[in-house]
């Protein structure tokens, strides 16, 4: 492998690959990037966690992997490649048979996600009878079998459910069955938890790191979440102003954070392993996709900049094996 | 205030200590089942009623709807003639019960044909948009652009006057209405995370539509259907009055409430009874889809 990339492996094969993906709004007098040149790679089992703060881009790129992009906003380069294919440039029926089997999602909120006037067991056979071929009732066991494996008690009765009589944790676990059922190669969760009480969100969490493992589904987890991430995740992408600034594998980015934004999310957050460490705000606001400032685009917030960071873009680079860095200046591994 | 609280908690402590586990109240409601909903079950019995009347007809009414006797014409109600007769001598009674079959069956047939084509195109042109949306709406537009009974007057007159004419110049015309509801239900629905997560699930057009929007929008539509089988009959009355309706002698309620105009001060139950029983058919008819309304979005009985 000589790409810019993505783990030391040689014999490298990732179930998801993510290469210089572009989203913007295409306008006259120049496009608006909303995701500039994001490259990661996921692979098979393994859970990636897309970190940022709210209008980072990561909710874009996952849903640019979903293929869920809102109206206006649209692919500008890049490829996502699974299964031997890209999937922005496939046909949509191709597309469509790989979403299930191949791809699941699971949304924020599990209540709109949910069809109302639906009983969730047949929700979630629903898949399985598309695209496994099941009859009906094979698939009805599957979608018991599944909520019980979901930690759901009693799913045969909850099959007969409502998703508005069912508890946020309840309807969260339902979507993880249905995201499930099929088995998906990759399973892309889009803050999966922020709907969800603290406690509840753990277990949920747990549950979903157990399943993927016993499936062998690889997880992208987008949240703006350090602790979430810290507890789900093996590799991190941190996402600022539409860019990837620091990848490597949770805890060496945890322990030692390199790009300076990174440092800064992570002394902003509360650590309840040293309660008694202040809690450091970022100074400043993200800046806006329309009004980039030249050169690094953490650097007016940055307190480590330095005259060469407004010369020119700067890329991500191999700053240790499985570590990269947006940083012309990484803090040095001094904490 | 605070008292009346420590009461109420205190009466009802008890009695939820004692019910069996539930999942909180939206579950004992929403699973309510369909007989407990009290306008659904009232709706109904009234239509049953209808029904019952309508196909019991020959059994229930007590002579010849047709039969004219000329030597006893606009009589009282009597023992003999329970609603009296009218100006021919028919029996009033046996022609309302005849009329319950010919009118209940034009009104279901008539809402029948346009509202599952009304609701197909309505749903594929709010879901797929574009082209397709643009053509139907157009096509829908010029439909409205016509006033209804000028429309139906006119595809009557061609078609010529009869049953089979009605129901047709009626779906004709009435199918803009459901394909103009479920369009605008459909654009709420489609953008719903369920329709996008169904999407992402790869389940096929036609699966998402039938088994995710249109189940979520036909409640509008089932609802708008059960007003207008009663406009439909209202429209059949008003067909009758320019003599475009269902023929003479074949009793309707239409023609007869307009047999009866003349003598209002004198007999007023001739107009006064099929009036009713449009009244009566249209309570019947309403209390339904109501009650369906409730039936099909448990969502709605929060």
């Amino acid at each position: 492998m000589t790409a810019k990339g993505s783990g030391a492996v040689t014999d490298y094969h990732p179930a998801l690959h993510v290469r210089n993906l572009r989203i913007g709004i295409r306008r006259r007098g120049g496009d608006v990037v909303l995701v500039d040149d994001v490259s990661f790679s996921v692979a098979p089992g393994e859970r990636y966690g897309v970190v940022g703060e709210s209008g980072s881009g990561k909710s874009m790129t996952l849903r640019a992997i979903a293929g869920l992009l809102p109206a206006g906003v649209e692919v500008l380069s890049g490829e996502v490649d699974y299964a031997g294919g890209d999937l922005l440039a496939m046909p949509p029926r191709q597309r469509r048979a790989l979403m299930g089997p191949g791809i699941a999602m699971i949304f924020q909120e599990p209540l709109t996600a949910l069809n109302p006037t639906a009983r969730v067991g047949a929700q979630i056979a629903e898949g399985p009878r598309e695209h496994l071929g099941l009859s009906r009732r094979q698939a009805a066991l599957l979608a018991i079998d599944m909520m019980r494996r979901t930690g759901i008690p009693d799913p045969e009765r909850r099959a007969q459910a409502f998703p508005h009589e069912l508890s946020g944790g309840m309807r969260q676990r339902i979507m993880i069955a249905l995201a499930l059922s099929c088995s998906p190669k990759i399973l892309l969760c889009d803050e999966p938890t922020t709907a969800l009480d603290v406690t509840v969100a753990d277990q949920v969490l747990k549950l979903l790191s157990e399943l993927c493992d016993e499936l062998g589904t690889a997880l992208v987890f987008v949240t703006h979440d350090l602790a979430v991430v810290a507890q789900t995740c093996q590799r991190i992408g941190v996402m600022y102003a539409g860019r990837l600034i620091e990848k490597g594998s949770v805890s060496d980015v945890f322990a030692e954070p390199r790009h300076p934004y990174t440092l800064g999310l992570i002394e902003s957050a509360p650590d309840f392993d040293r309660p008694e460490r202040p809690l450091l705000p970022i100074p400043g606001t993200p800046p806006s996709p329309v009004d980039l400032p030249p050169g690094c685009a953490f650097g007016p917030r940055c307190g480590f900049v330095q005259d060469d960071c407004r010369a020119g873009r700067v890329e991500l680079a191999g700053i240790a094996p499985g570590r990269e860095a947006a940083c012309l200046h990484p803090v040095e591994a001094h904490r | 205030m605070t008292e009346v609280l420590i009461t109420e908690t205190a009466v009802r402590a008890p009695q939820l200590t004692r019910r069996p586990f539930r999942l909180g109240r939206n579950r004992s409601r929403a699973l309510r089942p369909w007989y407990r909903i009290t306008t659904l079950m009232i709706g109904l019995t009234l239509v049953a009623f209808l029904v019952l009347v309508a196909v019991l007809a020959p059994v229930i009414a007590t002579h010849d709807p047709i039969a004219q006797n000329l030597t006893a014409i606009l009589q009282p109600p009597s023992a003999q003639h329970w609603l009296g007769t009218d100006k021919v001598g028919r029996d009033v009674f046996s022609r309302l019960v005849y009329g319950t079959r010919i009118d209940l069956r034009v009104g279901f047939l008539a809402v029948l044909i346009p509202f599952v084509v009304g609701s197909a195109l309505g749903a594929v042109s709010g879901y797929f948009g574009g082209v397709i949306d643009a053509v139907i709406m157009r096509i829908v537009d010029v439909f409205f652009a016509f006033p209804f009974y000028v429309l139906v007057i006119a595809l009557v007159y061609v078609l010529g006057s009869g049953e089979r004419a009605i129901y047709l110049a009626i779906a004709a015309v009435s199918w803009v209405s459901y394909c103009r509801i479920v369009r605008a239900e459909v654009l709420v629905a489609k953008n719903q995370d369920y329709v996008v997560a169904a999407r992402l699930g790869g389940l096929s057009h036609s699966r998402i539509i039938g088994g995710h929007i249109l189940r979520n929008v036909i409640a509008q539509a089932v609802v708008y259907a059960m007003s207008d089988i009663v406009l439909d009959i209202l429209a059949i009355v008003t067909l009758g009055y320019l003599g475009l309706g269902i023929q003479p002698p074949a009793p309707d309620w239409g023609g007869m409430i307009i047999d009866g105009q003349p003598f209002i001060t004198t007999q007023w139950w001739l107009a006064t009874v099929p009036g009713l029983a449009v009244v009566f058919t249209g309570l019947a008819l309403s209390l339904t889809g109501d009650g369906l309304a409730d039936l099909l979005a448990p969502e709605r009985r929060k």
